[in-house]
């Protein structure tokens, strides 16, 4: 039992480690990134998501949606996200510093969402949302995702039929009845305001020299690295 | 620290609570009856909830419109309730059970104050109960591993602390002179995870960190649970029933103290495998990467040292039922820990990263390895604690059986198809919905393997509670084993 000090300290050290090396070294070195300035735009990026959006987020958060679909896309090369149009380039630490809760999920049981916005933009992307939420075989034969009716609602119409009315868009069997009429619960409203909101656009400075080239390249460029890098958009 | 073979010294040459009196020992078990009856009977019930969700959230995934009108059981809410109540309720609440008798039958303490290990029990399982209740409502925090809602959060972090705080008094005020390798392990693990908790919940719930260095902690500490906490608490369990139940000490102390070390350093760090391709900064990723590969060493330190006291005695497989899930969790814990450090591979994670593979591996860390030790662990304390004897052998193997074919089928099935899915995934020109369509089969077959373990957890619970509920025989009962040796075996091996 003497030894139990030293059993006590062996311990200690251990996960002091990598506290240390994992959580603080890393809160010291990007927990403060700050957004960027672009003076061109005269916007600051990542850009805040409107309030409706944010709303949004928490009801993807509550109906477990990470659990199947992540919110980031790999390098150029490594796995297949950009080839599949995930995004335009590889998410950075960066497009996550306004989120209260970074959603990068560890499932592709659906595919990766973090520019959904981006694919399933406009009017035309709601709608796919909306179809695609009140059943996923209308858009998507043969997926596993479940639907979620429940963030749709049958209401009687009162005085004139509402605009966000949208049983147009679903199929024979959601018909509501004359004088209803089939519209988004607040939250279906949010959920789709919040996908529609997702994307990823901005390349910041430092990422548009990134330059995905070949490891020998690589080396060579390393010989001269006083020399600036010509930023370019990622193609 | 000192050397290794000066804290080897520290530990006794023989398996210690051979040493002690039979009579204290029954002391010491009658001791520990009530918080351990109370762990087990609320582990048990976990686990069966457990295991519903689990079968719905299975089914689910290949039949999508199944129980579907139910918001409140969608798939991404029954799927964290499954995982909430099987580690939480079954796993954490089973590894108090088993190390609290563990640690007071080390330590040579009989247990007092078990009202502090009650009341620890009441406020974890409320705790867990409102967690559970707060996420199917739609609470859920949705950061992995820690979705239990903020407002039940604080009943766990105390019922922990009470227990820790047992633990350490317990340890202290032992009259065992020796520290023997399983509270070594089980000291560490009470140790770690309250530090692992907080530091997760302040810095991912209650004052949350910028940006992706919340996935830094998240996957810390998520893999930490398991590392930290749930693997020492195994390995205690089969550093102290092997030998017991063998009769016969650990081959080689060495190995234990370097395979308790050299996990302490290296499972740690280990977590950050799972953010590999991420955007977080690639040398974490690396450090993670080569703590995964490093984690050889404590596995096959480990595995041989076991392997090697083992040697000999495989033949008492057939008859003890308690050695029988030990050893089939010890050599899981071999085998999924290999395949866990080549899963961190670079190269192998960019195909089975995001895919059933890693909810394969899972399985088998955590319930071929863990949650066999711990049915194995129930069988050889309950005898003790309720000096009654298990009421039917068959039960006990139809539970083995169902579940040692349940979850091998299980990790079988999803490796492969996740590793077909990741592959497919890599080639952009499958088109996404085929990849999905292909995963179902074998989606389909872990359903499959799911029922058949459940099966084999509602006769672990039958058992449990007939015998709770039969009287007590005779005064000196006969253990029950799968069958008798024969006359010439060790018959006080069980």
């Amino acid at each position: 039992m003497n030894r139990a000090p030293l059993i006590f300290l062996g311990v200690f050290f251990t996960l002091a480690f990598s506290w240390t090396g994992i959580v603080l070294t890393n809160q010291l070195a990007y927990g403060k990134l700050e957004p960027v300035y672009d003076e061109s735009e005269a916007k600051a990026f990542p850009q805040s998501v409107p309030g409706i959006a944010a709303q949004g987020k928490l009801v993807y958060q509550d109906l477990g949606c990470i659990y199947c679909h992540t919110q980031q896309v790999r390098r150029p090369g490594f796995g297949g996200d950009i080839d599949r149009g995930w995004g335009d380039r590889q998410s950075v630490a960066r497009d996550y510093i306004r989120e209260r809760r970074v959603l990068l999920g560890t499932m592709r049981t659906g595919p990766d969402l973090r520019n959904i916005g981006a694919r399933q933009a406009g009017e035309g992307g709601r709608e796919w949302h909306i179809r695609h939420m009140y059943d996923p075989q209308i858009t998507s034969p043969g997926s596993i995702m479940p639907s979620f009716k429940y963030l749709f609602e049958t209401r009687k119409i009162v005085g004139e039929p509402s605009p966000k009315a949208v049983q147009r868009l679903l199929p024979a069997s959601a018909q509501p009845k004359t004088g209803y009429e089939v519209v988004l619960t607040e939250r279906g409203d949010a959920l789709i305001e919040y996908l529609l909101s997702l994307k990823d656009t901005y390349n910041y400075p430092e990422e548009a020299s990134r330059v995905y080239v070949e490891p020998k390249n690589e080396e060579k460029k390393s010989e001269h690295p006083g020399e600036a890098v010509k930023p370019e958009k990622h193609p | 620290m000192a050397s290794a073979s000066s804290l080897a010294a520290s530990i006794s040459p023989g398996t210690p609570a051979d040493t002690v009196p039979r009579a204290e020992l029954s002391e010491i078990d009658d001791s520990t009856k009530s918080p351990a009856l109370f762990f087990l009977c609320s582990a048990i019930l976990w686990l069966l909830v457990g295991t519903a969700f689990a079968v719905i959230s299975s089914w689910k995934l290949h039949s999508p419109e199944f129980l579907n009108q139910w918001e409140w059981l969608t798939f991404g809410r029954a799927r964290t309730a499954h995982l909430n109540t099987v580690v939480y309720g079954w796993a954490v609440n089973a590894s108090f059970a088993v190390s609290l008798w563990i640690m007071a039958r080390l330590s040579r303490s009989v247990v007092r104050h078990s009202g502090i290990l009650m009341l620890a029990g009441a406020f974890w399982n409320i705790g867990l109960t409102v967690g559970i209740i707060g996420i199917l409502a739609g609470d859920s925090t949705s950061v992995e591993w820690l979705e239990i809602p903020p407002y039940a959060t604080p009943m766990l972090f105390i019922a922990y602390a009470l227990i820790g705080g047992w633990t350490v008094v317990t340890f202290r005020f032992g009259k065992s002179e020796h520290i023997y390798v399983s509270q070594w392990y089980l000291l560490a693990a009470f140790f770690w995870f309250p530090w692992l908790y907080s530091v997760a919940q302040i810095m991912l719930i209650f004052a949350p960190a910028r940006g992706t260095v919340q996935s830094l902690v998240n996957w810390w500490f998520a893999h930490n649970v398991l590392g930290l906490w749930l693997t020492p608490v195994g390995l205690a369990a089969v550093y102290y029933f092997l030998p017991k139940v063998l009769g016969k000490p650990i081959h080689s102390y060495y190995l234990s103290v370097l395979g308790f070390w050299s996990l302490a350093l290296f499972y740690n760090w280990a977590g950050m495998h799972h953010l590999i391709g991420g955007p977080v900064p690639a040398w974490v990723l690396t450090a993670g990467i080569a703590a995964s590969f490093m984690m050889v060493i404590p596995v096959v330190v480990t595995g041989i040292n076991h392997h090697l006291t083992m040697v000999g005695s495989f033949h008492m497989l057939k008859y003890s039922p308690t050695l029988r899930f030990i050893v089939f969790g010890a050599v899981n814990y071999t085998l999924s820990s290999l395949l866990g450090s080549t899963m961190a591979d670079r190269n192998v994670s960019e195909v089975v990263h995001f895919t059933h593979a890693i909810v394969g591996h899972s399985h088998h860390g955590l319930y071929a390895f863990f949650t066999m030790v711990m049915f194995g662990s129930i069988y050889y304390m309950l005898p003790r604690i309720l000096r009654k004897e298990w009421p039917s052998a068959m039960l006990i193997s139809i539970h083995f059986w169902t579940t040692a074919v349940g979850v091998i089928v299980m990790v079988i099935a999803l490796s492969v198809v996740g590793a077909r899915e990741g592959l497919e995934m890599n080639n952009a020109n499958i088109p996404f919905i085929d990849v999905v369509k292909h995963t179902v089969a074998g989606l389909e077959l872990r359903s499959y393997s799911g029922m058949l373990m459940t099966v084999g957890h509602i006769a672990f619970a039958v058992n449990f509670l007939w015998m709770l509920l039969k009287p007590r025989t005779a005064q000196n009962s006969e253990p029950t084993l799968f069958r008798q040796p024969t006359p010439d075996l060790e018959t006080a091996a069980q």
